[in-house]
């Protein structure tokens, strides 16, 4: 096929960049699923950024404060399906105030009248009431997915909306949320003619069911293939459904407590058998031994078993992993031991994920749990682990250095030795050669959770070798503000940094100025970050929202929680009074006497410098705050 | 550098210093940039032994004041650490409190010097033999053998147990089935102390 000459002419026509009608070039890019790829795409200029934003139909929001509803609905107007995520990770361990912000509804409002076709919503951290569920439930008539991880603020009254209304829902996912569980009547609110589930998750729940309904929904589905129940239904009431959804590809059990008759056993037993495709089981609570055998016959296909909530033995684990050749990831609990870890090691020669979970986390005296022997024997057996999260008592530099020697690839190593600031505690050094050995052999890492006594040279490590990671959580470690410069000096694809519990200050916190703008977030909390240095941040990076949290009877200097991130909206609107959002904006009103939106009183330095010193310092070199030298004089002229 | 160091002063390190209690505690706690301070020794025995016990007069009280400043409240949790997210915590706990009420009488034994406490099931035991020579191979050390007159003499352990009224009597004292029914915890005396109980 000759060239065709009208492309030729728009090839070279100056007015147009792309050799392709908008057509085929959003056909193209449609075909672009990664979300990191699209972003590229856009940037190649106007023709390609058009295409891109009419062809995305999944926006993925990391930080919903970054951007407004309705930025996002001008850029892509024919979404149907967004994932947002809300809060700071360290709200999952309680160090955010609960009215701390995220709310979805402002989103969900927006959505309904740009996005009325809108198929999926999955929420991370988001707080989420009642009202915005039955809202989403009555707005949305196409509505198919629904995805809740970790957030809070609603009740089963909410899930009962979407039951009722949602006529299209295919998933129906809510995971460790912070839920009020009235009561499980919830469920026979689906309507007798709804079939189309995919997906059910009420694992979370903790008040019984409407088993009936639960049964009759579960028979019609016949679509079904995920299933995750709650501790609720019993091993009668899982006979039950396993019957009526032998198709099932992902099973959560509910309680597995020992009441069964030896025929009831028996039908279980057969339900079990019938189980051929399944590839993740999960739930077992009160898993006890002599109902563990009944699993064995759907494990030969398993990939995935979730044992975290299951309090076994090792040799119960032993038995278990033997029926499981195929499997790729495993979680645990801690009591199944080192003993238990050889047993991973011996059976799962596949293995590339390891969850180890403490099921004693704040009993600090008693020694029991895993050791680095443990992780050590699966890093002998299973050398394509590429994902640890591992709670532990003890650690040792050298045995890090063999499990990464044997599993170069991992990509994700949390590693959580829970006495903080424990040396190695065989030879009582810090296990900073520990983390040295992770960065340095393991070239793929991306996420990254250190712990133990840990000095500067742990970060001067991460900062020359890990050029890949995007995440690092850092707690009870460092020596000065040297540790946290290395990190934001360092690691060029750094995106999300959380910090707590850390001797790092207002230089290490300003060291990052020229970084902060390509992450998406900071965190630090318990740090000795000042106030003042949390001005100066706010006032040199305008595009930055720098937040700040005070914990009751701290001293009004310090800044006790810090949460620095980019938006292109500017500071929020709706931040609670125990949060302090910082801007140049506020700051300059404030010299000049003018009210501010915020709740100054509390926060209000008793001597504010006034203009001349700002400028002095400008003239100083201002861009130069790495320098120590430079910060001292601005710390005098303020405080 | 002389800058930084009138940086630092100025400060206010008291308000600054890090801590493991919960904010707004004014408890002593171990400066966190002083590594040979933090030994991998957990809260000492005695201090949690102290904090529990009703006065007994023959717990002598063993602990060094600097040791006890050096080593955080035995209970005290340090906020979200470890990292467990609030929903994984709750079901744990939960689960935690049934297996107290449930089978297995399990007793928290201490020897003193040693960083960490064990756990034992009193129920797999039959008699003292039995349980004295697990207590050695747990541990590493000798008891010896108990005579009435005697006790553990010539040994530098002595095993002790607190009853139920709070007493700490030597193992061996009682019969088996009354030691079962009324042992709260054991500690493995070391020392002058021990074979001061062997007279």
């Amino acid at each position: 096929m000759g060239p065709n000459p009208k492309m030729r002419k728009e090839f070279f026509d100056s007015t147009r960049s792309s050799p392709f009608p908008d057509e085929v070039l959003e056909r193209v890019l449609s075909l672009l699923k990664s979300h990191k790829d699209r972003s590229a795409v856009s940037l190649v200029c106007k023709d390609w950024y058009n295409a891109e934003s009419w062809s995305r139909a999944h926006v993925f929001i990391g930080n919903c404060y970054s951007v407004s509803p309705e930025i996002v609905a001008r850029r892509f107007p024919r979404v149907k399906s967004v994932t947002l995520k809300g809060k700071p990770r360290f709200s999952d361990f309680n160090l955010v105030p609960e009215n701390w912000g995220a709310d979805v509804h402002p989103w969900l409002v927006v959505f309904a009248a740009k996005y009325p076709f809108l198929e999926e919503l999955r929420l991370k951290r988001m707080a989420v009431s009642d009202e915005s569920l039955e809202f989403l439930a009555i707005n949305f008539p196409n509505f198919k997915v629904l995805s809740l991880l970790s957030c809070d603020g609603f009740s089963t009254d909410g899930l009962a909306a979407i039951a009722t209304h949602c006529k299209n829902l295919t998933q129906l996912d809510i995971q460790e949320n912070g839920i009020d569980d009235k009561s499980g009547s919830w469920l026979s609110c689906f309507p007798e003619n709804f079939t189309s589930l995919e997906v059910l998750n009420f694992a979370n729940l903790n008040t019984d069911v409407n088993f009936d309904a639960l049964e009759r929904l579960v028979s019609r589905c016949k679509s079904l293939k995920v299933l995750k129940a709650s501790k609720s239904i019993s091993l009668e009431h899982l006979q039950r459904l396993l019957v009526c959804a032998p198709q099932l590809i992902e099973l959560g059990t509910g309680s597995l407590m020992p009441e069964l008759t030896a025929c009831q056993y028996a039908q279980l037993e057969n339900a079990f058998n019938q189980l051929k495709n399944l590839s993740t089981l999960s739930g077992l609570w009160e898993a006890s031994a002599p109902y563990l055998p009944l699993l064995y016959p759907a494990c030969t296909n398993l990939t995935f078993l979730n044992l975290s909530y299951a309090f076994l033995q090792s040799h119960e684990l032993e038995s278990l992993l033997c029926q499981c050749p195929h499997l790729r990831r495993l979680w645990v609990l801690d009591t199944v031991g080192d003993k238990g870890l050889e047993a991973v090691g011996s059976n799962c020669p596949l293995l590339e994920e390891l969850r180890v979970f403490p099921a004693d986390p704040f009993d600090e005296e008693v020694i029991h749990g895993v050791t680095e022997a443990g992780l050590l024997a699966v890093s002998y057996g299973c050398r394509r682990l590429h994902y640890v999260l591992y709670f532990c008592r003890q650690m040792t530099n050298a045995a890090v250095a063999t499990i990464v020697q044997n599993c170069p690839d991992f990509t994700h190593f949390r590693l959580c030795i829970m006495n903080p600031g424990q040396p190695d505690y065989l030879t009582n050094k810090p296990m900073d050669e520990a983390f040295g050995a992770v960065v340095r052999t393991c070239t793929k890492l991306q996420r990254l959770s250190v712990s133990g006594l840990l000095t500067d040279l742990t970060f001067e490590y991460i900062g020359q070798y890990a050029k890949n990671l995007e995440t690092l959580s850092v707690a009870f470690a460092g020596s000065s503000d040297r540790g946290m410069q290395c990190m934001l000096e360092g690691c060029p694809k750094l995106r999300k940094l959380e910090i707590r519990d850390c001797p790092f200050g207002n230089a290490a916190l300003l060291s990052g100025l020229e970084k902060y703008e390509s992450m998406r977030s900071l965190w630090m909390s318990a740090c000795n970050v000042t106030m003042n240095g949390c001005r100066l941040l706010a006032r040199e990076m305008p595009r930055l929202n720098v937040e700040v949290m005070k914990d009751d009877g701290s001293d009004d200097s310090q800044a006790d929680k810090v949460y620095v991130y980019r938006s292109v909206v500017g500071p929020r609107r709706d931040a609670p009074p125990c949060v302090l959002t910082l801007s140049e904006v506020d700051e300059a009103s404030r010299c000049d006497g003018s009210p501010t939106n915020q709740n100054p009183s509390r926060y209000e330095l008793p001597s504010w410098p006034h203009a001349p010193c700002r400028t002095g310092l400008r003239w100083a070199g201002f861009s130069s705050l790495r320098n120590l030298f430079v910060v001292n004089a601005w710390e005098h002229c303020v405080s | 550098m002389e800058r930084s160091m009138a940086f630092e002063s100025d400060l206010n390190l008291k308000a600054t210093e890090l801590r493991l209690g919960l904010p707004g505690s004014d408890e002593p706690e171990k400066p966190s940039t002083t590594p040979s301070v933090r030994s991998n020794k957990r809260a000492s025995p005695e201090i949690s032994e102290e904090s529990r016990s009703k006065g007994s007069s023959c717990v002598s009280s063993k602990v060094e004041s600097g040791e006890r400043d050096s080593a955080p409240p035995a209970k005290e949790q340090v906020v979200g650490w470890p990292p467990i997210r609030s929903y994984r915590k709750n079901c744990l706990r939960a689960k935690k409190n049934d297996q107290v009420d449930g089978a297995g009488m399990y007793v928290k034994v201490s020897v003193d010097g040693a960083p960490y406490l064990r756990k034992i099931d009193l129920k797999v035991y039959k008699s003292y033999p039995e349980l004295l020579e697990t207590l050695e191979n747990m541990f590493k050390l000798t008891i010896g053998e108990y005579s009435e007159k005697e006790g553990y003499n010539g040994s530098d352990f002595a095993p002790t147990y607190e009853d139920k009224d709070g007493d700490w009597m030597l193992v061996g004292d009682v019969p088996w089935d009354m030691f079962i029914s009324s042992c709260k915890r054991l500690r493995i005396m070391k020392g002058s102390e021990a074979r001061g109980l062997s007279c």
